[in-house]
């Protein structure tokens, strides 16, 4: 067993560290007070190759490991959630499906543009009767002629805003339940489709979440994704990959958390002394810090076993619900920490908290994880 | 365009210094290319990617120096060579240029970066010891430069204001913080960087010996700077107080 990071891996990490310090950090207070995409942001990360970290080079990404994606996600999570999560989505929502279940044609067009950053990438799977209940989609497809027609709304389409391109899950056969639904790639560029309502979020403010509307959307034929009838298994396997990715983010959250609590309770003096001296601090910050490395094993153990093309479906279910509530807890001690201040926006903990909350819910909540994990325990 | 930059493997600016047995420890320290290095190896990949050419970067370091070395080929650089041998364990800042100037002495190049310093023994000696050694002009602590019909126009701080100087290739230029700004590697750079040549050689393959690269200086003693003491503060009439504290900027500050 080797628990040390590669070359690779400790460049990705220094790197990364060093941008989301410089580069990210000086937006993130910003971008959550006005709601705003920090669009400089995300075109600096596509020339660095952060949009496509585990493309293959042939298809204009990077061609490096979940493990190395992972570390990449943590790093800027630790100053914005919001940056961490729209190069998620990209990455794992929706470069991922095209590069497991695209046709060579697809890969060259579609997967090559998000990898690169030149466009933007969503995935369009909930609705409003389709949460937890994924399969429940009624947003459908038929197939008239050369093109499929797509009518019906998604919600909490995370970068739906901003998106150019969306991996949609729709209905092509009602009377199949899960089983009549597929997977579609849709140029947003299309009269049939329009952004919906923009939610107003409590957290992760500097991303968009949108209601997406497909009104007699007509796409071609040829870009149905995986074969007809897969859409719900391309979808779960989807979000297998992206609980790697939300589990990477709530990791940067909880630190950040962690990492500042432990700064300010060094400098804090009450009762004369810092308060970094009590043990009622000490053992909160010794408590997180432990469960912090715990939820970086996990979340690096099922990127690792993704990268051996193991199965890693109740790993990466374990990670993300791990390192969730965690961030929740970090955020929530490292508030108490700070006392009045951490309640006030003069500290950035109040956004880590406000930004936490999200990562034990989207791409799965802590109930379907803790579903998955017993369902795989107890089969 | 053959450019040679040099750097050196540092501390992190943010590491904890611990002394421990009269020495600098290295443990559980992170450690960085020299960010005065780093402008040199920017500046370096610049100008070949405008005039084409090849950009050699090279170091005296152990093994952990690869990684340096690995990250700046993952900047733009072509290719490494390490110079790494026991004997350069303990040597100093001549010890170092006797060994980069004899490397240097069978490559070909038009200029040669090093920065203007290293954060760690912020000697600043290596850059102009080289460039006597390879007998080249020397050009140091620039912030500007442009370079043209082999000749390179560089801008350097001096006190008060700045110099500029206009000199041929090949020339050694030590870099200074504003050069330029420094890149990120990129995801496919750090991929590649990993099939670029990092050539390891010894003090023999350079046909150097051990006392030629000895230290020519000692470390006596390393230890911390002093605790800051509290300050004081004066109490009273404003008359003694003032009375007092001029008493004590004459005898204990001795300022005025």
């Amino acid at each position: 067993m080797d628990f040390s990071y590669n070359e690779e891996e400790r460049m990705m990490m220094q790197m990364t560290r060093d941008f989301a310090e410089k580069t990210v950090k000086p937006l993130a207070e910003e971008t959550d007070r006005h709601h705003r995409f920090p669009r400089e942001t995300v075109e600096k990360m596509a020339e660095l190759g952060l949009m496509g970290v585990t493309v293959p080079p042939e298809y204009e990404g990077a061609g490096m490991t979940n493990v190395c994606y992972s570390i990449a996600i943590e790093e800027l999570s630790r100053h914005c959630a919001a940056t961490g999560v729209i190069v998620s989505v990209n990455n794992s929502l929706a470069c991922e499906p095209v590069k497991l279940f695209g046709t060579e044609e697809q890969k060259k067009k579609y997967l090559a543009d998000m990898a690169s950053g030149r466009k933007l990438g969503c995935l369009g799977l909930t609705e409003a009767n389709a949460g937890s209940d994924a399969g429940n989609v009624s947003t459908h497809a038929v197939l008239d002629g050369n093109e499929w027609v797509i009518n019906g709304q998604k919600i909490f389409i995370t970068n739906g805003n901003e998106a150019d391109y969306c991996i949609l899950i729709a209905q092509t056969d009602k009377s199949q339940g899960h089983r009549g639904l597929s997977a579609f790639i849709v140029d947003l560029d299309n009269p049939g489709f329009k952004v919906g309502t923009l939610e107003d979020k409590l957290g992760i403010c500097g991303t968009s979440t949108a209601e997406l509307v497909f009104e007699d959307c007509r796409i071609p034929k040829e870009n149905l994704l995986g074969e007809l009838g897969k859409g719900f298994k391309i979808a779960l396997i989807t979000l297998d990959g992206g609980r790697i990715g939300i589990a990477s983010q709530a990791l940067g959250i909880a630190r950040a958390a962690i990492e500042d609590a432990t700064a300010y309770a060094k400098e804090r003096v009450q009762f004369g002394k810092p308060i970094a001296s009590l043990q009622a601090i000490q053992w909160m910050l010794a408590d997180l810090s432990t469960e912090y490395d715990a939820a970086r094993l996990l979340t690096h153990r099922a990127a690792y076993l993704k990268d051996q093309k193991l199965p890693y479906n109740k790993e990466a279910a374990m990670a993300k619900l791990m390192a969730s509530e965690l961030a929740m807890k970090a955020t929530t001690k490292g508030i108490q920490i700070l006392g009045g201040y951490g309640y006030t926006k003069d500290y950035p903990l109040e956004r880590y908290f406000r930004d936490a909350k999200i990562t034990e819910i989207y791409e799965g909540t802590s109930e379907i994880m803790r579903l998955v994990i017993s369902a795989n325990i107890l089969k | 365009m053959n450019i040679v930059a040099c750097i050196k493997q540092t501390f992190d600016t943010e590491a904890k210094i611990v002394i421990d047995n009269g020495q600098v420890s290295d443990q559980g320290v992170n450690l960085i290319v020299n960010p005065y290095d780093e402008f040199a190896v920017e500046e370096a990949i610049r100008l070949k990617e405008k005039n084409g050419g090849e950009v050699v970067v090279v170091s005296v370091g152990g093994d952990k120096t690869q990684e340096a070395l690995r990250y700046c080929l993952a900047m733009g650089a072509d290719r490494a060579v390490l110079i790494q041998d026991p004997a350069l364990d303990n040597t100093d800042n001549i010890g170092c240029a006797t060994a980069l100037a004899k490397l240097l002495a069978g490559m070909e190049y038009d200029l040669v970066f090093c920065g203007k310093e290293a954060v760690d023994d912020g000697a600043a000696q290596v850059p102009s010891m080289l460039a006597e050694k390879l007998d080249l002009p020397q050009v140091n602590v620039i912030t500007e430069l442009e370079v043209a019909d082999n000749q390179a126009t560089a801008t350097r701080e001096i006190d008060g204001g700045s110099e500029v100087i206009e000199v041929q290739l090949p020339v050694m230029l030590s870099a200074q913080k504003g050069l330029n700004e420094v890149r990120y590697p990129s995801l496919p750079g750090i991929m590649k960087a990993k099939r670029k040549e990092l050539k390891v050689v010894s003090l023999a393959d350079l046909e150097l010996s051990a006392d030629d690269v000895a230290a020519k200086t000692e470390l006596v003693a390393a230890e911390l700077p002093p605790a800051r003491k509290a300050g004081q503060v004066l109490t009273g009439e404003v008359e003694e107080v003032v009375a007092q504290l001029v008493k004590l900027l004459q005898d204990e500050a001795k300022v005025i």
